[in-house]
């Protein structure tokens, strides 16, 4: 799983049925520090996160499916949980 | 999955059987901001109404073989959906 930060949303009116009704979230990648990348990814919200919140994604197509319940959905990235806090360790 | 352009249309000569009904746009990688990323690719297009220009959003892998119906159909990339908008919060509502 990754970690990211919801940027924005993806507007779609013409898509893959899996996509009916559920919110795509535009989630910008964190680094070690909790900053930004600067790289993305469109994810399908599967729990209720909103603006600017530290999201938990789950990035592989088979655990996807899995919360999809949907043995052929066409999705990679999903929001799984909305990050509290976020503990480093400096060495 | 990621935002794209379609920049143009592959027509192909001659394809294997499994892709002879699977429409094949070329498609440019896109920032968030939208500026062009990465290099270009070919997508099967699982909407069947991407055209020139259209902003798309798009799969790789085993999750491209799943966008087209009947499923399973050999592609590596493959467009989801259509993209209407892409709404980026303000920097400022962000912290």
């Amino acid at each position: 799983m990754i970690l990211g930060r919801v940027i924005g949303s993806v507007v779609s009116t013409i898509h893959h049925p899996i996509v009916d009704g559920r919110t795509l979230l535009l989630a910008e990648r964190l680094d070690a520090g909790g900053q930004g990348t600067g790289g993305y990814v469109i994810a399908i919200d599967g729990i209720g996160a909103g603006q600017g919140e530290t999201v938990l994604i789950l990035d592989e197509g088979s655990g996807a499916r899995q919360i999809l319940a949907d043995d052929a959905a066409p999705v990679r990235s999903i929001v799984v949980g909305i990050v509290d806090a976020l503990d480093t360790f400096t060495s | 999955m990621l935002l794209g352009r379609v920049i143009g249309t592959v027509v192909p000569a001659v394809l294997v059987d499994e892709l002879s009904a699977t429409p094949l746009l070329w498609v440019q990688p896109l920032s968030r901001e939208g500026k062009p990323e990465g290099e270009p690719l070919v997508c099967a297009d699982g909407t069947r109404m991407a055209g020139p220009g259209q902003v798309i959003y798009w799969v790789a892998s085993r999750e491209a073989a799943l966008t087209l119906a009947p499923s399973f159909v050999p592609v590596d990339d493959a467009i989801v959906g259509l993209v209407d908008e892409v709404r980026l919060y303000p920097p400022e509502d962000l912290a």
